[in-house]
């Protein structure tokens, strides 16, 4: 290699090294902030801010859904299998939204340590698949014979 | 080690002449690749069970994903090669990869804010992934406005690779952002170690997609590439040649 294009690598390597470490620290440095939401967990143990809105997200708990009679208003549990918060929402539920599924509530914890909604989102999950093989899989699990899917 | 070989073909005449016969074949294939993933992936995969007919949009958006990651650091290399070891055919690639690589880019925040409203709930939200994503838009539009700020073509080639170099550590912060932070948008499914999360019925199709995606844009580079090298070598006698062989014919 001729000096000259040596010096020229060089450069360029120092570019891309500046720019990653440059990087690095931005983002640790935010570290926090970047995060899309809390965990249940960090709600209790106080990390989430109080007094402005915040999100919390986990799994919404198997049987805790409550719908009030004649209202748009719903109340659920949301857990990240270590602790869990009570979510109050008003309005409409995405199609994704169900018991065992992940959701990110945006909204304020009130003083009693409910949490007050005023959006809720429903996170996917990275499996695609047929529904025949998702019912045979959860037949599977709970170890009941495999009924046919519709 | 001995490049001579690689001087041969990358000469922008060379180039030019091989690159006619290769984007016939490049195209050809892609069209293939493009109708056999679609009816694959819109008519022969199964729906999903929870987001049952709605997830195939999957075909276009993760595949744009892709490209507009992979279309990066093509830019990148051929940039970088330009830069240090003068290829002008390297400089030439780059200029013709990026409005590609931002047309993807938006492809993909397109498709994916159509998909996050029925299953997020949401066009849009400030994650981690879409962030990132949002501003490798930006540092390809940024690129694009650069080449086209600076009259000199040498000069507007090297201050572009720099730029595009800075800009490489966006691309592994793409990728894990979902498992670095908590986000919206959901982990990986096929680029992890672990056997990919998808059925085969609707993996395959997906491939064939991704590689549909890939022809198209080798095709699609190498036209706009040859257009960079009759601009850039118009005062050269080969081109003139040529432009006198298609003026008889």
């Amino acid at each position: 290699m001729t000096p000259k294009r040596k010096i020229r690598l060089v450069t360029a390597a120092l570019i891309l090294t500046g720019g990653t470490i440059a990087a690095a620290l931005i983002l640790t440095a935010f570290e926090k902030n970047l995060m899309y939401f809390y965990s249940p967990s960090d709600v209790i143990a106080g990390e989430a801010p109080t007094g402005r809105k915040f999100r919390v997200g986990g799994l919404v708990v198997n049987g805790s859904v409550k719908r009030i009679p004649r209202s748009l208003t719903v109340e659920f549990t949301l857990s990240d299998t270590v602790h869990e918060v009570t979510v109050e929402y008003e309005g409409i539920l995405p199609d994704l939204f169900r018991e065992g599924q992940g959701i990110v509530a945006h909204g304020k914890s009130r003083p009693d340590g409910t949490f007050e909604a005023s959006e809720v989102l429903a996170k996917h999950d990275e499996n695609y698949m047929p529904p025949e093989v998702a019912s045979a899989l959860a037949a599977a699990k709970s170890n009941t014979p495999r009924e046919s899917a519709k | 080690m001995n490049f001579n070989w690689l001087h041969r073909y990358a000469s922008p005449m060379n180039f030019y002449s091989w690159s006619l016969v290769a984007t016939r074949w490049l195209g050809t294939v892609s069209a293939i690749l493009f109708a056999v993933g679609l009816t694959g992936g819109l008519v022969y995969a199964p729906p999903d069970y929870q987001q049952g007919e709605s997830f195939r949009i999957i075909y276009v958006h993760v595949p744009s994903a892709w490209m507009s990651l992979f279309i990066y650091m093509v830019m990148v290399s051929a940039g970088t090669l330009g830069l240090v070891w003068h290829v002008k055919l390297g400089d030439m690639i780059a200029r013709a990869s990026a409005p590609l690589g931002a047309w993807f880019t938006f492809l993909a925040l397109a498709t994916g804010s159509l998909w996050g409203k029925p299953m997020w709930g949401t066009y849009w939200v400030w994650d981690a992934r879409l962030t990132s994503e949002l501003i490798l838009l930006f540092l390809y539009l940024g690129y694009i406005a650069l080449q086209g700020a600076i009259e000199d073509r040498r000069i507007a080639a090297r201050a572009g690779a720099i730029l595009a170099l800075v800009g490489t550590v966006n691309i592994p912060i793409i990728h894990y952002s979902v498992e670095w932070w908590n986000t919206l948008h959901q982990g990986p499914t096929i680029t992890k170690f672990d056997s990919p999360s998808i059925d085969t019925s609707m993996l395959i199709p997906l491939l064939l997609m991704g590689l549909a995606y890939i022809f198209y844009f080798c095709t699609i580079v190498l036209i706009r590439t040859r257009c960079e090298i009759l601009e850039f070598e118009r005062n050269k006698t080969w081109v003139k040649q040529r432009a006198l062989e298609m003026e008889s014919v």
